[in-house]
């Protein structure tokens, strides 16, 4: 049963500072993830979502607990193990898309390959393909500021999938968008999904993209609260 | 990987054209700098070696006292010589062919209405032969003028455009001092020294005059003397020596209160003074180029703080500390780099001007480019590693919040 879960958290916890001051941000978290999953994880501000994600994106250490991604121990690993792990197996999108300004469209889904060490053509040619599936094909060569937000984010899902990833981590990829754009960009993970088989995890404060998912991590108080199906929970929970 | 990360630095350099050029700006004065002074100083040196040679290795120079370098308080203190000293080494050693006093010193001269102050050599008829120094109208002094302390001089080309514009002076007579004096010359224009001074601002008159009417004294500064051709100059060198302590009374034990020097050491004399004088300026434009380091430290530093967010993304994306490291390292040594090109280029144009203007050979010294070079890297690499180092260091969940 262990050996196939991607993601396995045990009694995470996270603290930030000490004594009086002392902030538990995640308390006892548990979660497994099983591949192929898309995994919403919502919760009041404050409830320590956005810490889960860092520490599932390994890019947070937690002060204790047992974090275990394809079976590895992810707490034995040194930063720059940790840097490779996020290169060959994860994949971000930010709420703020979080593109290099002054670079074209290409050049930042480029990016990824260029620290996977692949040849040039080989890059140019992944970073357009990437670029083709978000329905970017035409716009390769512009600048994040000839784009519109919706447009953007779309790069930033290019991005995060040229490098092949198994896990695609997005923290709030619709909170600065519209609604007509918020569900497009949605549909668009759920189709890359499917035809890839990509496991998600996203944070949203929003219901309607929460409904995307097909399960439902509740937190609050850096503690999970329920996990289970989605639209049900959902409708429960209001 | 290199080469993509060199192309990411070249990329930032070029985004921020004007702010890397005033980044690097410091450097390329540096370099600039360093380059100019060395490539002149050797210019200098080489035409002074020229100069010297040109007078030829027979020629041998006698001043008064240690003429070691750095000692010019001892060469006042000693007593000059005088006309009889000129006169009596000229008998007492066989292989001397000519001996030529020279004293000099300095007078406004005055023709009609305008009046010009110049410098005074006081010699023979000898002089201009022996410096290989043509006229370019008139006559050289004859013998009866420099024994009789005739009144004549011989103008050199400066002198003569301030004090007779277009016509000719041969024949006019001007005033130094309280005395009239014909001018019986003029020069041909030899242009600036290789120290920078006008060798043309020169008036030329007949040694007893000049002690007569404008030192007031009989004192002879130096005396040239040529030996014979195939007379070795060490035996000469000795010999004057030897009649020199005999004729200024110097006892057995005491030092010699004059120098005979050969064209090879007035020669190494001087472009020692040159040398020293280069290091001493490229030392001054080197400590320019350490503050141009740190100007490129200052602007990485800002560079880092206004790309934390871009860090956080790359670091995200799979960049290890020592990527990142790397990446503002290069930028910074591109940086500097850039410098020390567009420097090495301005100081090899300001020297090979400096060089025109003071007629004497460019000499750009590759060993220097390629030191300037190095230096300039280095200082990116010094400068470079502390922001790079903080950027490297930075936590990838902070730099993304950024903002």
């Amino acid at each position: 049963m262990a050996e196939d879960l991607l993601i396995s958290l045990r009694q995470i916890k996270r603290i930030y500072g000490s004594g009086a001051a002392e902030v538990r941000a995640l308390d006892g978290v548990d979660i497994d993830i099983t591949p192929g999953e898309f995994v919403a994880i919502m919760g009041p501000s404050g409830s320590g979502k956005s810490t889960a994600m860092n520490v599932i994106g390994c890019l947070d250490r937690p002060t204790s607990g047992q974090y275990r991604f394809n079976g590895v121990e992810v707490g034995g690993l040194s930063n720059d193990q940790r840097a490779l792990l996020r290169r060959h197996y994860l994949g971000f999108i930010f709420q703020g898309y979080n593109l290099l300004p002054r670079m074209s469209a290409r050049d930042n889904v480029e990016l990824p390959l260029i620290y996977k060490g692949l040849p040039k053509q080989e890059r140019i040619a992944r970073a357009e393909r990437a670029l083709d599936l978000v329905g970017l094909g035409g716009r390769a060569g512009h600048d994040p500021s000839q784009l519109s937000g919706g447009q953007q984010q779309r790069v930033a899902i290019a991005r995060a999938l040229a490098g092949e990833p198994q896990v695609v981590l997005a923290d709030e990829p619709t909170g600065n968008l519209d609604t007509k754009r918020s569900a497009e960009i949605m549909e668009l993970l759920v189709d890359l999904r499917r035809e890839r088989n990509l496991t998600i995890v996203m944070v949203t404060h929003e219901d309607d993209m929460a409904a995307y998912a097909d399960r439902l991590i509740w937190m609050v108080d850096g503690k999970v609260q329920r996990d289970g199906p989605t639209r049900r929970e959902v409708q429960d929970a209001v | 990987m290199l080469f993509e990360t060199l192309k990411l630095a070249l990329a930032s350099i070029l985004r921020n054209a004007l702010r890397s050029f005033l980044t690097v700006l410091g450097v390329v004065i540096g370099v600039a700098s360093v380059i100019a002074m060395v490539t002149v100083g050797q210019g200098s040196s080489d035409q002074v070696i020229a100069d010297v040679e040109q007078l030829g290795t027979n020629v041998l120079m006698v001043l008064p006292g240690q003429q070691a370098m750095g000692s010019r308080s001892m060469g006042e203190r000693a007593r000059p010589f005088t006309l009889r000293d000129v006169d009596l080494l000229l008998e007492a050693v066989p292989t001397i062919e000519a001996a030529a006093p020279i004293a000099s010193g300095q007078a406004t001269m005055v023709f009609g209405s305008e009046n010009h102050r110049a410098q005074i050599t006081a010699t023979d008829a000898r002089y201009l032969v022996a410096s290989d120094w043509p006229l370019a109208l008139g006559r050289n002094f004859t013998v009866g003028e420099t024994q009789g302390g005739r009144a004549a001089c011989i103008l050199g080309e400066t002198v003569r455009e301030a004090l007779f514009r277009a016509s000719d002076p041969v024949g006019e007579s001007i005033r130094v001092r309280n005395f009239t004096c014909e001018v019986i010359g003029v020069l041909v224009a030899k242009g600036a020294s290789s120290f920078g001074t006008d060798q043309d601002d020169v008036v030329l008159m007949p040694i007893r005059t000049f002690q007569r009417r404008v030192a007031g004294n009989t004192d002879v500064a130096t005396i040239y003397v040529a030996i014979e051709d195939g007379v070795s100059t060490e035996d000469a060198m000795r010999e004057i020596e030897f009649v020199m302590r005999d004729l200024r009374r110097i006892g057995e034990t005491e030092e010699d209160d004059f120098t005979v020097m050969d064209m090879k050491q007035v020669a190494s004399m001087l472009t020692g003074i040159t040398g020293v004088l280069t290091g001493l300026l490229a030392a001054v434009a080197a400590v320019s180029l350490l503050v141009g380091g740190i100007g490129i430290m200052n602007i990485m530093l800002v560079s880092v703080t206004e790309r934390t967010r871009e860090i956080g993304i790359r670091m995200a994306i799979g960049a290890q500390a020592n990527q990142v490291l790397m990446q503002f390292l290069i930028e910074a040594v591109a940086l500097s780099l850039l410098g020390g090109v567009l420097g090495a280029v301005l100081g090899l144009i300001i020297a090979a001007v400096v060089s025109h203007l003071m007629v004497i050979p460019f000499a750009p010294d590759p060993l220097i480019i390629l030191l300037a070079f190095v230096f300039s890297a280095f200082v990116g690499v010094i400068f470079g590693y502390f922001p790079a180092r903080s950027a490297a260091r930075l936590d990838p969940i902070e730099a993304l919040r950024h903002e």
